[in-house]
């Protein structure tokens, strides 16, 4: 995230613990809670002093295997369930002190979720389920139902408005739950591991559909995965999540040059190199050569690597153009085979 | 594993002593025992019945609601739920009338038979396709050729007014539910309890209440229809999946948008499963609500009942069975009926609705029609066809050639088993009896369960039911070990073999859908009144469960291990008796408990055919308007039913436990 982007999802010692007397029990404990006071308050914790600040138009992904507390999260962010302890400030408004109405409010106008199951409705069309949020709100019929249709056909559904949910594959359910999130042209989108029911040949193409919407949309986007390989590929940054607590939070390329446990490590192993380094992140200081070509910092290696000729020396350019560093080919060989890891 | 077997065996010692001490009791009670052993003193009884007597006096006669009376508040009840039941008893049956009794005129005739059998055509035509339409026509149409629509048409009208009251009432009361979980352990004990009461032991309250008459026999309808709705409905919330709720929750949804606009609709199958429960409860009630008023077709059955008039009796009996089979397939069709759209978007308002303006043309012309053929308005006397002469030639041909042998039977049965176990459950001492229950409580569920049996058969002794109760106890017993005797094998055969199977499900399918008066019909026409012919009944209305249960456990044992069994050189009989059985054990319990359950409430209808137990007690208070009476006799029945449903669940569970199947 740069520093110049607006907060609009921030998230501050929240806590969420499953048991009884569990904020009594907090109050006594103040943040210091260790495995063995809760396993002997009979409580778990499912999520853990967890703090984030999300950008407007950010892609921040929640990765974490089952069990790291990862759902109950984006649950609290969407109040869904009420945190134990904490503040959620949407907009810089706590988002925890909205009473119901302001709450339905805000939901109605300004958050859309995505579930991993669709939880599309059965007795409603795919028209009737895409205009169901603002059906809610009371739009008129005629209204909504013109606005549902433009959404149903960005997701590519065309065509299908009158099918009924059960009548369509997986994939093009969740295309459905992806454009009835969007029909109240929500700020903030969670999606609760959207892709993870699909087959991974659908899942790729969903997150090639993902990125173009983002690209179209803008969002800002709280994105859930058990899948590390999903979360390199879209996030902006991610946190990665384990027992309840966030352990790092980062982009790609910071997580995979300088993970900071073993279990981050363990994630970021297998990912290719190439895929998450920027040029940026393996130029050596410009000696002021004669460049063949200009390239941005924020370029990733295994993208610009093939217009890279041998014996040439290119420049690394930052967003004003300005030269400040230089790499050459054999700098992004040794990338690909693994010897450098930025 | 090893404490289980440790714990099991001086269990099985007490059992066998239990068994030689019973004995011995019944060989030797009479002469060392004081007769207030086995006879429970009278001046020792609790006078609960004329407690409640008088409570229910004081509510007719004293109660008051600020400015009404507690009567003139039911009774104004009964008011307001006579409105709907007048216009469809109009609508359907009578016509609209102006003026009463002789003087009345009829302003708008009923509607015509055409359009009515039309109509439940395109219903089944909607719902499912030409087959099932053709056969809910079939049913009405034999309404009309066997002279039983006027009937019919009145017992359509109520149950067309009480459905909707009872998924409603359950619908909101489930909801509820869903919501309060205090709530729903509030009513949970309620449901049970109103679930094996006899309905014959509320009627009388009803009676008080409401007045004697169509809108009261409604309400008891109602009553009586209403418990499953109110589980199904939380049952079917509560299997919403979470995600679901969420969505609308994120959507912004009110409360009340919730519930009706997510919740509702997305559990409308689950849902459909309870109103076809009410539809065929309801239909169940129609012979028994004509005791406190109804008209219809269980008015003709129970009257021809009275008389003895077989042939009637039965014309009516199986118009009842043609109304329950259309009307429980056309909603069970509508239940699994699952709407497709492909269609472009039209929005005129006969493309929307293609059926229901069907419908109305058909009716409409049917009116018109009806103005000028007579036989269009009302089904013509010259076409219809009686077969009520055939029955009763018939009953009368097996009386002739068969009294002998049917007597016989009758007899020997009665001789060697029936009066033999009586006198046995008799003699027992209370206190023993009352004992070795609750240490069936204790065996199967600990002292919680043998707490819960000790008070239960302890209310039954000292309100003064006991002698009642184990003439209870006697003829359900037996009817259930015949029904299991007969159902488990029958089961077990079914099981084998896919058609068979299929054969066997389709004919218990249908006589679970026979309302369980219709089941004494026969049996009084063959063996007259009885003991005999109660447990005759019984049997037959009981035995569905215990095949079904049966066949259902055998048919879903695992197919690795029975794999395993074949692998290890089973013969067939090794692998039903060593594998197939033990494993089915616990679902064929759950089928035991059901044959009791049922055999229960169908022993509280036998006492029409003259048993002397609790049945009989709840009749009599009911002919007698004895609440205090019917109510107490009532419940002592509803503990019976808990006593061994509790006792069987538990027991259930244990084995469940040890196959470590849970």
């Amino acid at each position: 995230m740069t520093g110049d982007n607006r907060i609009k999802l921030a998230c501050q010692g929240v806590w969420k613990l499953f048991g009884n007397g569990e904020r009594e029990f907090l109050s006594r404990h103040g943040d210091s809670v260790d495995d063995e006071a809760l396993k002997r308050a009979g409580l778990i914790g499912a999520v853990r002093d967890v703090n984030l600040d999300i950008g407007e138009g950010e892609i921040f992904v929640i990765m974490g295997l089952s069990g790291s507390g990862k759902s109950t999260l984006v649950r609290c962010l969407s109040r869904l369930i009420e945190p134990t302890a904490g503040r959620i400030l949407f907009n810089g408004e706590d988002l925890l002190a909205a009473r119901e109405a302001e709450l339905i409010d805000i939901r109605r106008h300004k958050m859309g979720m995505v579930f991993q199951h669709f939880a599309l409705l059965p007795h409603l069309t795919v028209l009737g389920n895409v205009a169901f949020p603002l059906e809610v709100q009371g739009v008129a019929r005629r209204e909504r139902e013109s606005r549902a249709r433009e959404i149903i056909k960005l997701v590519g559904l065309e065509g299908r408005e009158r099918y009924f949910p059960r009548e369509l594959s997986g994939g093009q359910q969740q295309r459905v739950g992806i454009a009835r999130s969007l029909a109240v042209e929500p700020e903030l989108w969670f999606l609760d591991e959207p892709f993870s029911a699909l087959d991974p040949l659908i899942r790729r193409e969903m997150q090639d559909e993902f990125m173009r919407l983002q690209n179209v949309l803008h969002k800002t986007i709280v994105f859930i995965t058990h899948d590390f390989d999903e979360a390199i590929r879209l996030a902006d940054r991610i946190a990665i999540m384990k027992d309840g607590r966030v352990i790092q939070v980062g982009t790609p390329e910071e997580l995979v040059i300088a993970p900071a446990t073993d279990y981050v490590a363990e994630f970021t192993n297998h990912i290719p190199r190439a895929k998450v380094l920027t040029l940026g992140s393996i130029m050596r200081p410009s000696s002021s050569a004669a460049y063949a070509e200009r390239f941005h910092a924020d370029e990733r290696v295994a993208d610009v690597a093939v217009r890279f000729d041998a014996g040439n020396v290119y420049a690394v350019v930052n967003a004003g153009g300005d030269v400040v560093g230089e790499v050459t080919r054999d700098d992004l060989v040794e990338v690909f085979m693994g010897r450098r890891d930025g | 594993m090893a404490s289980d077997r440790v714990a099991r065996s001086p269990w099985r010692w007490f059992w066998s002593g239990a068994l030689v001490v019973s004995f011995g009791l019944y060989y030797l009670a009479g002469e060392l025992l004081p007769r207030a052993a086995t006879r429970y003193p009278a001046a020792w009884r609790i006078p609960l019945k004329d407690d409640i007597s008088a409570f229910m006096n004081w509510l007719i006669e004293d109660a008051t609601l600020g400015l009404v009376t507690f009567k003139e508040f039911t009774r104004g009840i009964a008011w307001v739920l006579e409105q709907p039941l007048n216009l469809a008893t109009s609508l359907f049956a009578t016509g609209f009338l102006s003026g009463v009794g002789s003087n009345a005129e009829q302003i708008l005739p009923p509607l015509s038979w055409v359009a009515v059998i039309a109509v439940v055509y395109l219903m089944g035509r909607y719902a499912r396709d030409v087959k099932l339409a053709l056969l809910v026509a079939g049913c009405f149409g034999y309404l009309a050729l066997f002279g039983q629509w006027h009937s019919a048409m009145v017992t359509l009208s109520s149950i067309v007014i009480a459905v909707p009251f009872g998924v409603a009432g359950g619908l909101l009361l489930g909801i509820a539910g869903y919501r309060w979980r205090a709530f729903e352990r509030a009513i949970t004990p309620v449901l049970d309890l109103m679930q094996t009461i006899p309905i014959f032991a509320y009627l009388v309250p009803i009676l008080f209440l409401f007045g004697f008459g169509p809108v009261a026999a409604m309400i008891g309808t109602i009553i009586y229809a209403m418990p499953p709705m109110v589980r199904v409905t939380m049952l079917a919330l509560r299997s919403v999946p979470d995600e679901v709720v969420e969505f609308g929750r994120m959507a912004g949804c009110t409360r009340r948008q919730l519930t009706w606009k997510v919740l509702v609709p997305s559990a409308s199958s689950g849902l459909m499963v309870g109103v076809n429960q009410v539809i065929m409860l309801s239909l169940n009630m129609v012979i028994i609500a004509s005791m406190i008023g109804a008209g219809g077709l269980g008015y003709d059955v129970l009257t021809s009942l009275r008389r003895l008039d077989i042939g009637a009796g039965i014309e009516a009996g199986v118009a009842i069975v043609v109304l329950a089979i259309a009307l429980d397939r056309l909603s069970q069709a509508y239940a699994a009926r699952t709407p497709t759209g492909r269609a472009g978007g039209e929005t005129s308002l006969v493309k929307r609705h293609p059926w229901t303006l069907l419908a109305l043309g058909i009716v409409v012309a049917a009116y018109l029609g009806g103005l000028l053929f007579a036989a269009l308005a009302e089904f013509p006397q010259a076409w219809q066809i009686t077969t009520g002469p055939f029955w009763t030639a018939l009953v009368k041909w097996v009386n002739v050639n068969f009294y002998d042998t049917l007597e016989a039977v009758k007899a020997a049965l009665l001789i060697n088993v029936l009066v033999p176990v009586k006198r046995f459950l008799l003699a027992m001492p209370w206190a023993w009896v009352i004992f070795l229950v609750a240490a069936a409580g204790w065996w199967l569920g600990g002292w919680r369960l043998s707490l819960l049996t000790a008070a239960l058969s302890t209310f039954i002794l000292v309100t003064g039911q006991w002698a009642d109760a184990m003439v209870t106890v006697y003829l359900t017993g037996i009817s259930v070990v015949i029904a299991a005797l007969i159902g488990i094998p029958v089961g077990i055969a079914a099981a084998g073999n896919d058609r068979a199977w299929r054969v066997v499900q389709a004919c218990i399918d249908t006589l679970q859908t026979l309302p369980s008066f219709v089941y004494l019909i026969p049996v009084v026409m063959l063996f007259r009144v009885g003991d005999f012919s109660a447990m005759i009944a019984i049997v037959a209305y009981a035995v569905a469960p215990a095949i079904r249960y049966t066949a259902h456990g055998i048919r879903y044992v695992p197919t690795e291990l029975v794999e395993a069994g074949i692998v290890s050189g089973c013969t067939p009989r090794q692998l039903l008796f060593k594998i197939r059985l033990p494993l089915a054990m616990p679902e064929i319990m759950l089928g035991i408990n059901q044959t009791i359950m049922l055999a229960l409430s169908m022993l509280v209808i036998t006492a029409l055919v003259g048993t002397r137990d609790l049945g009989q007690e709840v009749y009599i208070a009911l002919t007698k308007a004895d609440t205090g009476r019917g109510i107490v006799a009532g419940l002592s029945v509803a503990f019976i039913a808990i006593i061994a449903d509790r006792l069987i669940a538990a027991g259930s569970n244990r084995v469940r436990r040890r196959l470590g199947l849970q």
